[in-house]
């Protein structure tokens, strides 16, 4: 048994502890590490080194080496440092190496050393140069952190979305904090900064004074201190060997401990096992090592999902190990395989030496239609590292012709993407291509364009149509659509125009046109109400009443009603009325005006074109049965029995229907024949009808 | 009497579902606005929105007052502003007038724009160009699919139709899309599906594209409607421009039923208020006559008026006696007036009578949408009218009711409703007679003229192929139908239904290719067959019927009937409920 607890130590009164190496380190180091910036990615990831020469002890004119390393040491990247001298180290989430130099500026690297980007701090920490500068990670990604040569503080809470906060001023601070680190407290980054005895938290609107509780007397100095990965707890070591270790709300002390040395740490951190429940700080001075624990308490750290170990593989380009993780964990394709091999046609398109054909060949040899691949991502990328032939090459295999769309635009390929646009049949996207088209072309040039693409054209007429009149004008004149450009005009001739003059004007435009789209119907139509319209005008200055915008029929039914016959005689022949209309027209006008003696006149003028049927409903309509019973006896054969019914004169009605013998005529008489007056009647066609039936 | 349904009838889903998801959808986009707030329904809303969410729901969700989007300008002094309206570019401009009035006079408000059943890109331009598009929150209220009956869906649209048939305008594709796929999402994946048109097709297509952008939503599910069959109104223009004869398709025609109920006026209640009367299945008389050729309603509710008056729930519609007195005098008059199916059309045998009673119905200023109606029908069923014909009718349609309807004219030619005859069109004179000699006098007169108006044109081929004109010895029995063409006076099976008919029949479009062609639809036609083991028998006998650019109640009826001769259920989704007159009035143009 001895054997097994042979190396574990007492740590306190109820924890033990063992050492022993997990690995050894494969890297063969030139310098030494306490000549190195150093930065060692979270969860086991990556190590980069970077030999600082711009201590002022060590000042020399050879440039520096970046290495970077696995977490084991294997050498993952290695370049000569060009750029100017760097103040701090540090990993974002993403496994993106930041490099703040001292003018502020921060290169960004990849995992193989390869350049991202970079960006600066802003002006003040320009001109005050960076002192200090801490990387820390919260949920919205990480942040960086910049003490100023003029002991202010800038910080942005993002690098992947960078705003900075300036920081308030620490009043009467005269030099650098002794120590200094970020808080992370209700989604707000601070900062907690130690100068002399005294601790200040600094957000983004003030500077506060702060203690920590049941704080040993005495202390006259902080030395260091420790936030935990979860921003949760907090410990300062002081000037006296004293170890305050409490929550970093600074509400509450979790314990204290005293350790008697005082010599600055070079180094104090939190640690834990995962989904240990102790916690501990390590503090670490050059030849010591010290942990200090605490009592137990249920905190619980976040496991490395799967989501991340994968990206994690697909960072180290392990492509081949990461699918056959999926796989062997039965992940869906779009969550796994698919993600990975998007990721690797992604880093796919960068191999500058591999001609676009080749690359594009190889990723959709590889994808070919898996659920979930986005090639319009990853021709993006492409698009990205220059290489717009191969992007254009890549979108020819995405299915969803509308994912095309806006990188096409992108492109300044606003033409194909017009035609991808229709293709999804997104009139949405449509339209937001030919604003880009608009406004990318000349005038010409976009009609042109739609011209060719119908669906287009009909969804910009449209909104023309309703918003921009004059545009619409221009369409159809650069289509030579002169039918719609008469129609236009016709339209404006009473919907923009108000005078009659410039009504006319807009008609005559209308007819000029009309012809020209060799329709002369419409283009004659139009100049005879170009006449109307004139002469409407005419009649409301001579007659007074209202004339204008009703029909060549209503202008003649109102002349009649206002007694001017003479007038709508002569307006009828100039506007060549046929004789059926005119007869209707002034029968109903003669019958509405109850003008019964000017009625008859009128049935006698000449022989009706219509007959006299119509002369028996209008009376009847007007209850007028005694007129009516004029014209009913002028009604012709063929609707004389009708005529007859509608006088109410049945028993004559049928004497003509049997004259007729036609059986039609005489179910009608009898549908007729109501009651006992009508009965003789009804006997009657029903004898009728019997004899037709023996012949 | 009445039709009964068959006790093999399969059940129908239940469609309540979806006004439920509307009304959820609604109050959380109200919420999203807390507080009190003045709400602005665009007129066209407001029946469909009482149909999903009375005034006490919005008046519990902090709507405040209730005001109706139109030109003059709203005196709502309320802080927070909310604007229901359907994406168009004139409500763009009145809420931006809104604002921008706001801003004059130096006042702030919350303002927020919900778009149903979707926005468009147009929309947020155009506010962006009044320079309001930061003042106003946007936000879709995506109810496309309103149950006006146990059997019927309308996604509401009226100008779906102008807006696809005339200017070729694509925007409302996306939402018949849209609200496919939330039926199969909602009710399982249709096993079979068929379509036939250019606006189906689309629709179809990119229906299927969302189904796979969100692959495995419906996978696994179980079908519940076994058929989808998708159709173009322009298919079938003739079907809709009949009067109709069938009960609910002439209440339609008389009085307009709008978003399921209609408004009968004083003269039809025989009192002196209106009422609002809601038309559906749950109203049992109704229910019993809406699908019946009109000759017969009178009788039936004489009779019904006798026993049934005390047990019938007067509260929930208009009661026998006042359905009694609508009938007697609203529909007795009609056999006399010849309102007939296109009987003015078809008194006479040929195309010259056919020519001058229109002319008549012109010059007499009868009525302007009849008469195009008329001179539409006549058009397509003779593959377009004879030049003369064409320019003397449009002549005295422009003296009668002035020259802004050489507009309508350009559009109804562009629509293809009414145009003017290529020159090897022309009926030969010869021809013309010899149909004259052929019509059998004995024959309905109705069948007759309508035999003789389908002869050449290729709606008369499509009728011959189809058996549209059905041979009738005798009298045709109305009462006890004995095809489709009863809701025509059995002188005409809609072309729609029968094509619905034949497919279903066929499950596939085999053996229709000529009709097809003749449809001008050949490359149109599709059938999507997926094999569907979990397909219940049930399933396969339930069939959704989408109409694109509207459907009638007339083809509703027709199929109604069809489902209980052959055993099926017909569910019908449809852009808009039509007539003859509201496709009329949807190709003219109005002096504003």
């Amino acid at each position: 048994m001895d054997c097994y607890t042979a190396n574990w130590n007492p740590l306190g009164d109820s924890a033990f502890y063992r050492k022993y190496e997990l690995y050894s380190m494969d890297w063969d180091l030139k310098e030494e590490l306490r000549d190195c910036l150093v930065a060692a990615a979270p969860y086991g990831g990556p190590i980069a080194l970077l030999r600082n020469p711009w201590r002022k002890e060590k000042a020399t004119s050879i440039r520096p080496v970046l290495e970077i390393y696995s977490a084991s040491g294997l050498p993952l990247a290695s370049l000569l440092w060009k750029s100017g001298p760097v103040v701090s180290l540090g990993w974002s989430a993403e496994e993106e190496l930041l490099c703040v130099q001292e003018d502020g500026v921060v290169l960004v690297y990849g995992l193989h050393g390869d350049f991202r980007r970079h960006f600066s701090m802003g002006n003040e920490v320009l001109q005050n140069r960076v002192l200090d500068a801490r990387i820390f990670h919260t949920e919205f990604g990480s942040g960086l952190a910049i003490l100023t040569g003029a002991h202010r503080f800038t910080l942005s809470a993002n690098v992947g979305d960078l705003k900075l906060r300036r920081m308030p001023e620490v009043p009467g601070l005269q030099s650098a904090p002794s120590c200094w680190t970020t808080l992370c407290q209700d989604r707000v980054a601070h900062i907690l900064l130690a100068v002399g005895p005294d601790l200040y938290l600094l957000d983004h609107a003030a500077c506060s004074a702060v203690t920590l509780p049941g704080l040993a007397l005495g202390v006259s100095s902080f030395l260091q201190m420790a936030v935990s990965f979860t921003y949760r707890h907090l410990a300062l070591f002081t000037d006296t060997g004293y170890i305050w270790m409490g929550t970093s709300s600074l509400k509450e002390k979790l314990c204290e401990f005293n350790c008697n040395i005082r010599a600055p740490p070079k180094q104090m951190v939190w640690c834990s096992r995962p989904r240990s429940k102790e916690r501990a700080v390590v503090v670490a001075w050059e030849r010591r090592l010290m942990v200090v624990g605490d009592a137990p308490e249920s905190i619980q750290y976040k496991q490395l999902t799967i989501q991340v170990l994968l990206d994690r593989l697909v960072l180290r380009r392990l492509y081949p190990l990461a699918i056959q993780i999926c796989e062997y964990l039965r992940l869906p394709e779009v969550q796994g395989v698919s993600r990975i091999l998007a990721h690797w046609a992604c880093y796919k398109v960068q191999q500058k030496d591999v001609s676009d054909e080749d690359v594009a060949r190889a990723i959709n040899q590889k994808l070919g239609d898996t659920p979930g691949v986005s090639y319009s991502d990853i021709a993006a990328r492409a698009y990205g590292c220059g290489r717009t032939e191969l992007a254009i090459k890549l979108l020819e295999y995405e299915p969803r012709s509308g994912e095309q769309v806006p990188l096409l635009l992108k492109m300044k390929r606003s033409k194909l993407a017009l035609s991808k646009a229709i293709e999804s049949g997104d009139t949405d996207l449509v339209f937001t291509v030919l604003l880009h088209l608009k406004n990318e072309l000349n005038r010409g040039d976009f009609f042109m364009t739609l011209r060719n693409q119908p669906m287009a054209l009909s969804l910009y007429r449209q909104f023309c149509k309703h918003q921009e009149l004059e545009t619409l004008k221009d369409l159809y004149n650069q289509d030579d659509n002169h039918q719609e450009l008469g129609s236009f005009h016709i339209r404006a001739s009473y919907a923009a125009e108000e005078r009659i003059e410039g009504r006319v004007a807009a008609l005559q435009t209308a007819a000029d046109a009309f012809y020209k789209a060799k329709n002369e119907f419409a283009a004659k139509a139009t100049e005879d109400q170009m006449r109307l319209l004139r002469l409407q005008r005419r009649l409301e200055d001579e007659l007074g009443g209202h004339f204008v915008d009703l029909s060549l029929h209503d202008t003649v039914t109102t002349l009649i009603l206002g007694g001017h016959s003479k007038r709508a005689e002569q307006l009828a022949r100039d506007f060549r009325i046929p004789d059926k209309r005119l007869w209707w027209l002034k029968l109903t006008a003669l019958a509405d005006l109850e003008d019964w003696e000017e009625l008859e006149k009128f049935s006698k003028s000449k022989k009706s074109p219509i007959g006299y049927l119509p002369f028996v409903e209008i009376c009847m309509k007007q209850h007028n049965k005694y007129e009516a019973k004029k014209y009913a006896s002028r009604v012709g054969p063929e609707q004389k029995v009708k005529a007859l019914l509608l006088v109410g004169d049945v028993a004559q009605a049928a004497d003509v229907a049997i004259e007729h013998r036609n059986e039609a005529e005489l179910s009608l008489v009898l549908s007729h024949c109501t009651g006992a007056t009508d009965g003789a009647t009804a006997d009657k066609i029903q004898r009728a009808r019997a004899q037709a039936q023996k012949k | 009497m009445a039709f009964p349904h068959r006790p093999d009838a399969p059940e129908l889903p239940d469609f309540s579902m979806l006004k439920r998801l509307a009304r959820d959808q609604l109050i959380y986009l109200l919420e999203q606005l807390p507080g009190k707030k003045d709400l602005f329904i665009e007129a066209d809303l407001m029946s469909p929105l009482d149909r999903i969410a009375n005034v006490s729901i919005l008046k519990q969700h902090e709507v405040d007052k209730l005001y109706k989007v139109e030109s003059k300008p709203a005196l709502s002094s309320n802080e927070q502003l909310c604007f229901l309206v359907r994406p168009r570019i004139k409500n763009m401009r009145y809420i931006a007038s809104l604002v921008n009035a706001d801003k004059m006079a130096g006042r702030t408000r919350k303002y927020k724009v919900i778009f149903c059943p979707q926005k468009f890109h147009a929309c947020e331009m155009v506010l962006e160009e009044e320079g309001v598009y930061g003042d106003v929150s946007c936000d879709e209220w995506a109810f496309s699919l309103l149950p006006l009956d146990v059997d019927l869906l309308s996604m509401e649209l009226p100008e779906f139709f102008r807006d696809y048939f005339l200017e070729g305008d694509q925007r409302w594709i996306n939402t018949v899309a849209q609200a496919l796929h939330l039926l199969s999402t909602l009710y399982g994946p249709f096993p079979n599906c068929y379509g036939i048109g250019r606006c189906t097709k689309m629709s179809y297509e990119l229906w299927r594209r969302l189904e796979e952008e969100e692959d495995g939503e419906t996978k696994g599910r179980r079908p519940e409607i076994g058929h989808i069959f998708l159709l173009d109104r322009d298919v079938d223009f003739v079907t809709a421009l009949c009067s109709q004869v069938v009960y609910e398709g002439l209440v339609d025609d008389t009085f307009r039923i709008k978003c399921g109920s209609v408004d009968f006026g004083p003269e039809v209640t025989s009192s002196d208020r209106s009422l609002k009367v809601l038309l559906n299945a749950e109203d049992k008389v109704f229910n019993e006559i809406r699908n019946e050729h009109f000759s017969n309603v009178f009788g039936f509710l004489s009779q019904k008026a006798r026993n049934l008056q005390a047990q019938y729930d007067r509260r929930r519609g208009m009661d026998i006696k006042q359905m009694k007195n609508f009938v007697s005098q609203e529909l007795k008059g009609l056999k006399q007036e010849h309102r007939l199916l296109s009987v003015p059309l078809l008194e006479g045998f040929n195309i010259r009578e056919s020519t001058s009673y229109i002319e008549e119905h012109i010059d007499r200023q009868v009525s302007p949408i009849e008469s195009l109606r008329l001179m539409c029908l006549l058009s397509i069923t003779e593959n377009g009218l004879i030049p003369k014909d064409y320019r003397s009718l449009k002549t005295q349609y422009l003296q009668s009711y002035g020259p802004e309807h050489l507009l309508t004219f350009s559009n109804l030619r562009r629509a293809g409703l009414l145009t003017e005859q290529a020159p090897g069109d022309t009926l030969t004179a010869v021809e013309s007679k010899v149909s004259k000699l052929v019509t059998d006098k004995a024959a309905g007169k109705i069948t007759d003229a309508f035999s003789s108006l389908a002869k050449r044109s290729n709606f008369r081929a499509i009728s011959k192929k189809l058996n549209l004109i059905p041979r009738v010895d005798g009298e045709y029995d109305l009462k006890v139908p004995r095809d489709m063409a009863y809701v025509f006076s059995g002188a005409y099976v809609p072309l729609s239904c029968r094509i619905i008919e034949q497919v279903l029949e066929r499950r596939s479009w085999q053996g229709l290719d000529e009709v097809v062609r003749l449809l001008n639809c050949s490359e149109l036609a599709f059938t999507d067959t997926t094999k569907e083991d979990k397909a219940s028998s049930e399933c396969l006998r339930l069939i959704l019927v989408v109409f694109l650019g509207g459907c009638t109640f007339s083809e509703i009826s027709a199929l109604r009937f069809l489902g209980r001769e052959k055993g099926y259920r017909f569910i019908f989704l449809t852009t808009a409920i039509t007539n003859s007159a509201r496709l009329m009035e949807a190709m003219s143009e109005v002096k504003a």
